[in-house]
């Protein structure tokens, strides 16, 4: 599949994006944030960083860019969009996801392997997890801190939109301990921790966060 | 030439960790008796011809639109007089 990372003025996690889609086993295919036009991939990949200096609140201002606009149309047609961190916020501040990321509760920035629970396994981003499966990926963050009000978190729990729970210590004051959550339809998912980083023995903990990027096989959301 | 202000706050259910900070350096400095700090932003915006209601309801768009996000923030608006 044709998987495309987008890169804004500002990312730092798209190279190890794209090198994560290509040893999940699809083409990676850079797509820059001034782009009209989504190059017809199959997938989207917001990668981490710090997109336009995240002046005003991270994500805001990318939330404008040209690319984006053609992201939220696809994402409304069923388009698997997968946010890491910083793509996560550029997804709430979209509206493609509920809440909002706040600073850290702790005020500090956390670096850290960090354990997770995978609560839902029925995304085209999570299909190659057991439900429940226990993985260890890198956390980076300083504000990661997952907020909603309480109708929307009780919806959230409901509808079994929670797609990644923290376990052991919460990073970041993130409510009910969410690390990812996705969408009504299901395709469009945001994580704050980084599996791009966990994708291979020697640079990474682990290789705990590769499932994110082999689950994307046509029958997983057909 | 007329200046719109926007503040906009972290609504006060939403924990605000930068208010904290600075609420809890002000003891340290020796400044007592205050009981909670809250921190916001404050926009200042320089806008053609007279702040007509026409002038003000596109700010209040921007406001909710990019200046603020309305899931943890409020916002208000109003004119400052050149004084």
């Amino acid at each position: 599949m044709r998987v495309g990372v987008v890169t804004f003025p500002g990312s730092l996690d798209d190279a190890d994006a794209q090198r994560a889609v290509r040893i999940g086993g699809h083409d990676a295919v850079p797509l820059w944030h001034g782009d009209h036009d989504l190059r017809q991939v199959d997938a989207v990949v917001l990668p981490g960083g710090f997109s336009y200096g995240d002046y005003l609140r991270c994500g805001a201002i990318s939330r404008f860019s040209p690319v984006m606009a053609e992201v939220v149309e696809a994402a409304g047609r069923g388009l698997p969009v997968l946010g890491i961190c910083n793509g996560f916020q550029i997804l709430c501040e979209s509206h493609l996801l509920p809440g909002a990321l706040i600073r850290n509760d702790h005020r500090k920035f956390v670096c850290r392997d960090q354990r997770l629970r995978i609560e839902n396994n029925r995304t085209p981003w999570t299909s190659s997890y057991a439900e429940g499966a226990e993985i260890t990926i890198v956390l980076k963050n300083g504000e990661g801190g997952y907020v909603a009000d309480q109708p929307t978190l009780d919806r959230l729990e409901g509808e079994g939109r929670v797609v990644a729970r923290y376990l052991d210590d919460n990073p970041n004051g993130s409510l009910r301990d969410i690390a990812g959550v996705t969408n009504e339809r299901g395709n469009v998912v945001g994580l704050m921790p980084h599996p791009e980083h966990a994708v291979e023995e020697l640079t990474g903990s682990g290789v705990d966060g590769l499932g994110f990027f082999t689950s994307l096989v046509v029958d997983a959301f057909a | 030439m007329a200046r719109v202000v926007v503040d906009v706050m972290p609504k006060p259910e939403i924990l605000d960790p930068q208010g904290k900070a600075v609420h809890g350096a002000l003891p340290r400095l020796g400044f007592t008796g205050v009981t909670d700090v809250r921190q916001g932003k404050r926009f200042e915006l320089e806008v053609e011809g007279e702040a007509s209601e026409d002038v003000l309801a596109s700010v209040r768009e921007m406001a909710e639109t990019l200046l603020s996000n309305p899931v943890i923030e409020n916002y208000s608006v109003r004119v400052e007089d050149d004084a």
